[in-house]
């Protein structure tokens, strides 16, 4: 088709005189044509055939971590009537502060107190609760009952007690979080068939896990432990994200607070106003590098000199963030000149010449027009901070913490960090779901940030 | 260069002013003088420095690194070079408009407001509103533009937007307007607008105008000056350098055997 329009488009323009030479051009301009054609289309088949693999490669990983990790938001769970038996709790009035007496002294009492309470069987009130559900139950069974249920809730009773010892003979509906093993067995995550040598749980754990999710006893049901708790060896059923979140959330603030603002600030003194000269190229060149230094080589730098030199703590989310904020400056800093360049140069012009100083263009005229870009930059910059995992390995940020970090000054891990610890965890059959539960958040908590950067480039741009 | 004894009062007086871009010389000793309340055009091939000239005079050239200026430029008898001179404060004297028409990306007001702000020329808003209009006015932009100042100055026509960059220059009330190459990025007929306007100005203030375009150079300007290869060559009245040109090689410009 595109041939013979060429072809008649030129026969109309030849005059009589350059027939010959012109037919002899449209033959070489049609051979050549078919030639550039076929390279355009083999191009674009190349663009189109990239893209499309790399989005089944994406398609393929996110089917992957969301078919596993999604049942892990979801964890079997006992739904059942506790007696605060007083026979059992057998213990005083908590004590309270007297006139007269100090806090010391107090403090001292109370914690007597609540050491005592940590010696009560609180088991024994689980156990009470689930025997009489049980066919066929003899008391020297008693052992295994505790096998349904994940140790971490002999505690929260505890701390119920300690709370409002008023419960202390009341009956409570409370829902328990079975042991990871009964989760395993009950989502079919472990193989039904294995012989009972080859079981986590005796052949009368498993009967019963069985029968009391049929009758209704157990129940699968959304949990919030993942979000909720902090991570667990002895308890793996309520091992959660809560303690990686917050040291992550610690450390984001820390970037957000010192690597973005630095950053922002040196990229237009280099921009707008440092000369032009040997040590300012050397400083380019050199930013340029750290944006490429590996990221593990920052942890051994924070080891070395936040750690060894200012003696701050180890597995301390400041000493992780300040290594992220070492890590995300060259980022925030080549984002943000490569936006101040964008700023056309004749909003400088349009400024100076009214007698704007430099000072007072860079601030009124060219920093605002920059925002949007380096916005965006920032929080890419923060968003692959998050993410990052290899330095806070080097910086004593892989070890188990049992608690969520209450200040950036104590232990804590981060959320990737957390990922992988997960994902070498003993317990596969629980912990593979549980590893891709964390991903998915931290995935979400990536997409909100990239979603927020988008937002606000188009919310700021389009002003005008 | 006979116009230096000329007895009509100087605004600018240029002496032997050389401009290096590095180690390239751009304008070679020029002596030029700016007479108070002229439109005086800057004529010459591209790449002749008239452009760099018309920077010194406000010293827009600082900004370019590795730009160095020598010789003597005097401002009503101040050199504008001198170590005490602020820049800042100079080109609020000496105001400037670019070649392509450059509005801040804010309202049509805020853009007028901004020079007078900037100085601490007004005080009071109604003040202010008074500045914006009269310059507008102007600028003749006042009555296209009146019932839209809070809409963005970047929404106006070509024109529009440098007229706007016109009345943004004279709200700081300079002596002297730079002005280059004003409309070459416009249509004729907002170049019609613009060259009356500078017509209109002239009352007011002194201004110096690049062009590439001799007719608009006739057209607008009382002297003019051409320039070649770095250097002065011939500045006089603009009917005589046009009618009756002293040098060889202002003739041959201006009859377009070059440029």
């Amino acid at each position: 088709m595109n041939q013979q329009k060429n072809a008649t488009q030129a026969e109309s323009t030849t005059g009589a005189s350059g027939m010959a030479a012109q037919s002899d051009v449209q033959a070489k301009v049609t051979a050549s044509l078919k030639r550039r054609r076929r390279k355009e289309k083999i191009f674009r088949g190349v663009g189109l055939g990239s893209v499309l693999i790399s989005l089944t490669l994406v398609l393929i990983l996110f089917i992957n971590i969301f078919s596993k990790g999604v049942p892990a938001f979801w964890q079997t769970s006992f739904e059942m009537d506790i007696y605060f038996d007083p026979a059992v709790i057998t213990i005083a009035d908590k004590p309270e502060q007297q006139p007269g007496e100090t806090f010391a002294d107090f403090d001292d009492r109370l914690q007597a107190w609540e050491t005592e309470l940590g010696f009560v069987n609180f088991n024994r009130l689980m156990t009470d609760a689930v025997a009489p559900l049980l066919p066929d139950f003899e008391r020297s069974q008693t052992r295994f009952i505790m096998q349904m249920i994940t140790s971490g809730e002999a505690h929260a009773l505890r701390n119920m007690v300690m709370e409002d010892p008023s419960i202390i003979g009341e009956t409570k509906t409370l829902r328990l979080l079975t042991s990871a093993n009964v989760d395993v067995w009950l989502k079919g995550n472990i193989d039904r068939d294995l012989p009972d040598s080859r079981q986590q749980l005796p052949a009368v754990v498993r009967d019963w896990a069985d029968y009391l999710y049929a009758e209704g006893h157990i129940q699968n049901r959304f949990s919030t432990a993942l979000f909720m708790n902090p991570d667990s060896r002895s308890s793996l059923a309520s091992a959660g994200l809560a303690g990686a979140f917050i040291g992550s959330f610690y450390m984001m603030l820390i970037v957000i607070f010192l690597a973005i603002p630095m950053g922002v600030a040196a990229a237009i003194y280099l921009e707008e106003f440092a000369p032009k000269n040997k040590i300012t190229d050397v400083i380019e060149v050199n930013i340029n590098n750290l944006a490429a230094v590996p990221s593990i080589i920052f942890g051994l730098l924070g080891a070395a000199v936040f750690i060894n030199w200012f003696n701050l703590p180890m597995s301390a989310p400041v000493v992780g963030g300040l290594v992220l904020s070492l890590m995300t400056l060259p980022t925030v800093i080549i984002a943000t000149r490569a936006t101040l360049r964008a700023v056309p140069p004749s909003i400088r012009s349009g400024a100076l010449g009214l007698g704007a100083s430099k000072t007072q263009t860079v601030f009124h005229h060219v920093l605002p027009l920059a925002i949007p870009g380096i916005l965006t930059g920032s929080i890419l910059g923060v968003a692959q901070a998050l993410g990052e995992t290899a330095p806070l390995l080097l910086i004593g940020m892989k070890s188990f913490v049992a608690s969520i970090p209450e200040t950036p000054f104590d232990q804590s891990t981060a959320l990737p960090v957390q990922i992988y610890l997960w994902q070498g965890n003993e317990l596969r059959n629980f912990f593979e779901a549980r590893t891709s539960a964390a991903i998915i958040v931290l995935l979400m908590l990536m997409m909100t940030l990239n979603g927020i950067a988008i937002w606000l480039r188009k919310k700021l741009e389009v002003r005008w | 260069m006979t116009q230096a004894q000329a007895t009509p009062q100087l605004t600018v007086q240029a002496r032997n002013v050389e401009v290096f871009y590095g180690d390239t010389q751009a304008i070679k000793g020029i002596d030029l003088d700016v007479r108070t309340n002229e439109v005086l055009s800057f004529i010459g091939p591209s790449g002749c420095g008239k452009s760099t000239f018309l920077r010194c005079l406000n010293r827009m050239n600082d900004t370019i690194p590795g730009c160095r200026v020598t010789g003597s430029i005097e401002l009503d008898g101040e050199d504008i070079y001198h170590p005490s001179v602020d820049e800042v404060l100079l080109r609020a004297r000496v105001g400037m408009v670019f070649q392509k028409p450059n509005p801040f990306p804010k309202s049509i007001y805020e853009n007028i407001a901004y020079g007078p702000k900037l100085h601490g020329l007004v005080e009071r808003k109604p003040d202010l509103d008074d500045v914006v209009e009269s310059s507008l006015r102007r600028a003749g932009l006042w009555d296209e533009v009146k019932d839209r100042l809070q809409e963005p100055g970047t929404g106006l026509s070509g024109g529009q937007q440098q007229r706007l960059c016109i009345a943004r220059t004279i709200a700081v009330s300079p002596e002297v307007i730079l002005m280059d190459e004003p409309c070459s990025a416009l249509d004729p007929i907002a170049t019609g607008i613009i060259e009356e306007l500078i017509h209109d100005l002239k009352e007011k203030f002194t201004i110096v105008i690049v062009t590439h375009n001799m007719q608009q150079a006739a057209r607008v300007s009382d002297r003019t000056a051409f320039f070649h290869l770095g250097e002065l060559v011939e500045v006089g009245g603009t009917d005589d350098l046009f009618t009756n040109p002293h040098n060889k090689r202002t003739e041959d410009y201006i009859t377009g055997r070059y440029g």
